[in-house]
């Protein structure tokens, strides 16, 4: 079994913004934008190192995501900014027609997703943005798990010419991922080799998987752990692989069941390889106020709600 | 072409592919489309500048965005008409497999087209984002849109008009086709917006009026003088006054045509009001 540590905590948001500052002294083509959120979403740097290539929208998410497609005519790589709510279920129209369809190189960027948004509560955690956006035909869905894997993200979605959705959020996790990892759009990492069950991860789901298996190890139970960055498109390949290999699987996500990472790789294992699967989601109910690790707790979503739904799915082998 | 008999002749020929093409598929939007024929024609015929071909970028050339996407028949017809494809292709519109969908796409490749729109409101964040853009490319040349009035209705329209001047986008020309209609009725009746001119300019944007939006001698004078006023810090709009239904008197003086398709009896007694001038497709 791989050992996984780390030495720091950062929050992902920390990642896209040093990986958009990054772009800005690489890629001239890139360009930001922002609705009111500047210091949330870490693009302070960006801003100071390219005034001419930042955009301050105001409190108007609507007109933002029309603009940013607009910019993309004439050869510019726009990035949006604010939380996943704003992002998504605000924009949905603007970004269905005047992005998605219209096929427009946007990368929207979406901080604060899910629970781990904290004690703002629901009216700010989305559990349905990427419901939202692995729906729209052409829309690739990007949920990475720390802050190296973030930035890497921001990075490499910069050279894909399309329609991005790249999500995060606002707590300090554990830094594991190497620094120096490249970022693949679509190709599933594997974390831990087993036997017994799969687990397969996105986001800030990761890390407890990862604290599962471990748990799991010393049960005499050996996992399997992927890392699926990319909901959409869905390393397929991988997965089945893995239940070829385990003949069950947990999902794991800071999402909705309905319409989550879970769905999709349902509808995988459905159409090519059946297998019990057991989701580790919220149960299609909206959050609520308190700290991070409290609503992670309560709604089921760290590594013991993993370790619990792993040895119940293995009885269902 | 800046003769204005030209500019006349080609208009009415574009009103009979109007007409044609929803009349075949019993679909679709002519009353706005008739109502702004002859101001899409001057725009693209005598006051933007274009090159030949189209590619998506546009660097160099003036643009155009339509907003109100539901007049497509229009803007297809403009479009084949200034050659960007083929005026035989206006036989699809609206049918299966067509690059002429019922509202302007990029999805289906036709040439022209930079932005899907139809669900209304979009098109002016758009303009703004590619005038942006035009401004970070050092290129001179200008963004052109157009909308309905009822379209203003929607929300994101306000958000646009408040950052253009904001950000000073003065290479954008937007103009709002001021018909007075939209599908339930007059304007004033579904949502009275009081004085468009007024809430332009207390966003402190440029307005200039076009009263006879259906002449083309006026049209032409109306958006030199727009050209004029660009660079000068604020954005421009064009108050076009029009009259939905124009060149067919039956579907004048009433919001019925919005979104409705002629007969056959009503085709033929359309067209006979606009006879061929360079040739049906």
């Amino acid at each position: 079994m791989k050992t996984y540590t780390y030495t720091e905590k950062k929050d992902t948001r920390s990642g896209f913004g040093d990986g958009l500052t990054e772009l800005g002294r690489t890629n001239p083509n890139v360009v930001a934008l922002c609705a009111d959120l500047v210091g949330s979403l870490k693009m302070n740097t960006f801003i100071d190192e390219n005034p001419e290539r930042f955009f301050q929208v105001g409190i108007a998410e609507a007109n933002m995501m029309g603009i940013a497609a607009g910019m993309t005519i004439g050869g510019k790589i726009p990035f949006t900014g604010t939380f996943a709510n704003f992002s998504t279920g605000r924009v949905y129209d603007q970004i269905r027609q005047s992005i998605a369809y219209s096929g427009k190189n946007v990368k929207i960027c979406a901080s604060h997703a899910g629970l781990t948004l904290g004690e703002d509560g629901a009216t700010h955690q989305i559990l349905e943005d990427i419901g939202l956006m692995k729906m729209l035909p052409g829309m690739v869905v990007i949920n990475p798990c720390d802050y190296n894997q973030t930035k890497a993200a921001t990075i490499a979605i910069a050279d894909y010419n399309g329609p991005v959705y790249l999500r995060f959020g606002r707590p300090s996790v554990p830094i594991f991922t190497p620094a120096d990892q490249k970022f693949e759009i679509g190709k599933a990492i594997q974390l831990q080799e087993g036997n017994d069950v799969t687990i397969v991860a996105t986001g800030h789901l990761v890390w407890e998987a990862l604290e599962a298996a471990k748990i799991l190890h010393e049960k005499g139970i050996s996992a399997d752990v992927i890392n699926i960055h990319t909901i959409k498109p869905l390393d397929e390949k991988a997965i089945i692989e893995s239940v070829i290999k385990t003949g069950c699987i947990v999902t794991a996500e800071e999402h909705n069941y309905l319409g989550g990472l879970g769905e999709s790789v349902s509808r995988v294992l459905s159409q090519h390889k059946p297998t019990p699967q057991e989701f580790v989601a919220t149960n299609d109910t909206f959050g609520e106020s308190g700290t991070p690790a409290q609503l992670m707790e309560k709604y089921g979503l760290n590594s013991d709600a993993i370790v619990k739904k792993a040895q119940l799915v293995i009885q269902r082998k | 072409m800046s003769n204005t008999q030209q500019l006349e002749d080609l208009t009415i020929q574009v009103r009979r592919d109007i007409l044609r093409m929803v009349h075949k598929v019993n679909s679709g939007h002519p009353g706005g489309s008739l109502g702004c024929a002859e101001f899409l024609v001057v725009i693209y015929n005598a006051i933007m500048e274009r090159k030949n071909g189209f590619d998506m970028d546009g660097i160099e050339e003036d643009l155009f965005f339509l907003s109100n996407g539901h007049i497509s028949p229009l803007f297809y017809s403009v479009l084949a008409r200034c050659g960007y494809f083929p005026v035989d292709e206006l036989n699809t519109f609206r049918l299966l497999n067509s690059r002429l969908q019922g509202h302007p796409t990029t999805h289906e490749g036709l040439p022209g087209i930079r932005i899907a729109s139809g669900s209304l409101g979009q098109g002016m964040s758009v303009a703004i984002g590619a005038a942006q853009t035009k401004k970070l490319n050092n290129d001179k040349h200008l963004v052109y849109s157009l909308h309905g009035d009822g379209e203003l209705q929607e929300g994101q329209n306000w958000e646009a008009i408040m950052y253009a001047s904001a950000k000073n986008i003065d290479n954008l020309i937007a103009t709002i086709d001021l018909n007075g209609k939209q599908i339930d009725g007059a304007t004033d009746d579904v949502l009275p917006m009081g004085s468009i001119k007024a809430k332009f300019e207390a966003f402190d944007w440029i307005v200039l009026e076009i009263e006879e939006g259906n002449n083309i001698e006026a049209i032409l004078k109306g958006m030199a003088k727009a050209k004029s006023k660009t660079g000068q810090g604020k954005p421009v709009c064009v108050l076009l006054k029009t009259m939905m239904g124009n060149g067919v008197d039956f579907m004048m003086h009433t919001h019925a045509w919005h979104g409705k398709a002629p007969n056959d009896e009503q085709l033929a007694n359309a067209l006979n009001q606009n006879p061929e001038t360079l040739g049906d497709y």
